[in-house]
């Protein structure tokens, strides 16, 4: 084990290189590149010996890495914002072709106009795409989930795509400590890639070709119930990895202080991270709130939210806004309670475009929530 | 290799959902006898889509991934990549995309591919539309041609497609044409046994795209190449070299063939024919191709 201080990005890569993905291809976009320019580093000092194809957009480097998987090769390539909007197309034919591609994602604004701060609007609109995503909220939470994925991407009861999201900046740029096991410890944990199918020329098979209503139908229903295995699988593959490693950052969610809450907290990214400050100065001046981190959004912890449900009324902060609606998780976490939980959801949009988001932030919105002098969903610290 | 030489085996099985006539069957079916089974095939939206047949059948006796419309160069890097860290060099990685996937939407991923060097044999069957959504224009279509998106005759010339590869310097890149067996099967086979990025362009005369009879499919390839419409070359190396009747054509040593011979076959060209001959754009397609074999000479005849 050693300690490697340094930022998302890189301990990121560090983490994809020790998975050995056989093929990484990857096209540089802010504020991503310091990952696939640690990847080359990589490369350059022989310590990653996969091939690593530096193609021409992220459209190709999604279809790359789907031909390197439908080959049978481990894969592993790096995004943000309007390159994870360009892979769109190949996002589903990832997922619906059944290949257990790894991603990570620098979450950052959508254009136009050009900002290249945090929000989460680009991987919050690839939802439907049938990819788990992951959010972290530390340097240590990305590197032990970039290795969790691809456990979980090619378990035989998921073999489905893995997107890791890491907030822009705050997590991408910033140097934190991150504890790095040996690689054998990596190489125990991730056994070597053996694919469900493959392009084989002993086994000469036709993948995607035309395919009428009635097996389209059960395409659908086998990625459905893939993610569903996948959410019992999330909290096995978590302590699993802390058993070996000694680091837990939650199952589908992390839980922090919610012994006898009356409110709960739910908040995601680095976010999540500052909510915990919040809920610590909350707690101290009396307030019975807590804290529930969402870690995964697809699958969604549906049974969770539930539980929470019957606990304690619900503060939402999205980083996003499904325009013409509310923010993303607000709208999940309600449909999650509907006809099962009485509790009240709140629920604030805070930090787009980048805008920071304190603790003291975080405290205002749960004040004004427990205060009940929230309606429904408001936008915060927006200046007029 | 002569036509009776070529291998009995196929990889293109028979009873699979292509129309009568369609070249791109003819083409498949040559280019598989030369490939062989050690062949992984990454195929775009296209008519070959069909040709494969519907889910849980298949027409094809080797592997074939599908991929997005634009995404075939990359995704066959992808497999490419992998099978070299597998230690599977012997397999031949294969493209197979039709014009629209190759021209126009896929150009870009295809350059990046050619420019990175990839190890795979790019094909175009290009039969100078969009066939498979049902003849819309392409950048391949030629000038005055009707489409269902250019219903008075296309008013662009073509794109010379072969002149943007060879910008590329790839070790290998050809164009023939469905009607020329022994040509189109020596340039796979050539391409097979040359290391890096490889471009074939099969010209492919498609019945109801060009409305023609499907029986004449053949011969509308070779009356493209009599006419100069289309030409056969490869270039090795940077070396061109213009092959069969081309090279006749080129070194002048038979009489290219008025346009109007092609054309007049295909209802596409119908328009200016009747109600009443539109002379103008018969003289400018004739002028185009003209300037073009200038231009070949220029370039490729050795002084």
């Amino acid at each position: 084990m050693t300690i490697m201080i340094d930022t998302g990005n890189r301990i990121a890569a560090k983490a994809a290189v020790m998975a050995k993905p056989e093929v990484v291809a990857a096209y540089p976009i802010t504020p991503q590149t310091t990952l696939v320019e640690a990847i080359a580093e990589y490369v350059a000092r022989g310590e990653y010996k996969g091939e690593y194809i530096c193609v021409e957009s992220e459209h190709s480097a999604m279809s790359a890495c789907i031909g390197a998987s439908a080959a049978g090769s481990r894969t592993f390539t790096a995004t943000s914002s309007q390159g994870l909007l360009l892979m769109h197309e190949m996002l589903h034919w990832a997922a619906l072709a059944r290949l257990p591609v790894v991603m990570c994602n620098v979450n950052r604004v959508v254009g136009p106009g050009w900002n290249i701060w945090v929000d989460e609007n680009d991987s919050i609109s690839q939802r439907d795409t049938g990819w788990i995503q992951f959010y972290c909220s530390s340097n240590q939470e990305i590197f032990d989930t970039v290795i969790h994925a691809f456990k979980l991407a090619e378990h035989e009861k998921v073999v489905l795509p893995v997107m890791v999201n890491l907030n822009a900046f705050i997590l991408s740029h910033t140097s934190m400590p991150a504890e790095i096991p040996d690689q054998n410890v990596v190489d125990n944990y991730l056994e070597k890639y053996i694919p469900k199918w493959k392009l084989d020329i002993d086994n000469p098979t036709t993948f995607g070709n035309i395919i009428g209503p009635a097996h389209y139908y059960r395409v659908r229903r086998a990625m459905q119930d893939a993610q569903l295995n996948a959410k019992k699988l999330i909290p096995q593959i978590a302590k699993e990895w802390m058993k070996l490693s000694g680091y837990f950052h939650g199952d589908l969610l992390e839980y922090y202080k919610c012994d006898g809450a009356e409110y709960i907290l739910l908040s995601m990214g680095a976010i999540g991270a500052e909510s915990k400050i919040a809920i610590d100065e909350l707690q101290k001046a009396g307030q019975k709130i807590g804290l529930a981190r969402v870690r995964v959004i697809r699958p969604f912890p549906v049974e969770d939210i539930i539980k929470l449900g019957k606990q304690a009324d619900l503060v939402v902060i999205d980083r996003n806004i499904s325009v013409g609606l509310e923010g993303a998780l607000f709208t999940e976490v309600k449909a999650a309670l509907y006809g099962q939980s009485d509790a009240k959801a709140t629920g604030f949009i805070a930090g787009l475009g980048g805008k920071d988001v304190t603790y003291k932030d975080i405290e205002t919105m749960c004040m004004k929530s427990m205060k009940g002098k929230v309606k429904e969903q408001e936008l915060y610290g927006m200046e007029e | 290799m002569a036509l009776k030489d070529l291998p009995v085996d196929e990889c293109l099985l028979q009873g699979n959902a292509s129309c009568p006539g369609c070249p791109a069957t003819i083409g498949l079916r040559l280019v598989l006898k030369a490939l062989g089974k050690k062949t992984i095939m990454v195929v775009p939206a296209c008519c070959t889509a069909v040709i494969e047949s519907l889910y849980p059948y298949t027409s094809f006796d080797v592997p074939v991934m599908n991929i997005a419309f634009e995404a075939a160069a990359a995704g066959a890097s992808g497999v490419e990549a992998a099978l070299r860290q597998q230690g599977r060099t012997d397999i031949t990685v294969v493209a197979w995309a039709g014009d629209g996937g190759t021209y126009d939407i896929g150009l870009q991923a295809l350059s990046g591919a050619l420019e990175r060097g990839t190890n795979f044999i790019y094909i175009c069957y290009n039969n100078q539309i969009y066939s498979n959504t049902g003849i819309q224009r392409s950048g391949a279509t030629p000038f005055a041609a009707w489409t269902t998106t250019t219903v008075g005759g296309k008013t662009e010339f073509r794109k010379e497609l072969g002149e943007i590869i060879l910008a590329h310097h790839i070790p290998y890149a050809a164009q023939t044409c469905i009607s020329y067996p022994e040509d189109l099967y020596n340039k796979i086979k050539k391409a097979m046994s040359i290391k890096g990025s490889k471009y074939v362009e099969i010209l492919a005369p498609c019945p109801p795209g060009w409305r023609f009879s499907m029986d004449k499919t053949l011969e509308m390839g070779r009356l493209a190449v009599d006419t100069g419409a289309w030409s056969l070359w490869e270039c090795e190396n940077d070396v061109m070299t213009f092959n069969g009747k081309s090279k006749l054509l080129l070194e002048k040593k038979i009489e290219r063939k008025p346009i109007e011979e092609w054309i007049k076959y295909q209802g596409r060209f119908s328009h200016l024919f009747k109600p009443e001959l539109d002379e103008k754009r018969l003289q400018a397609i004739q002028e185009h191709i003209d300037h073009l074999w200038e231009r070949y000479r220029k370039c490729y005849v050795k002084i």
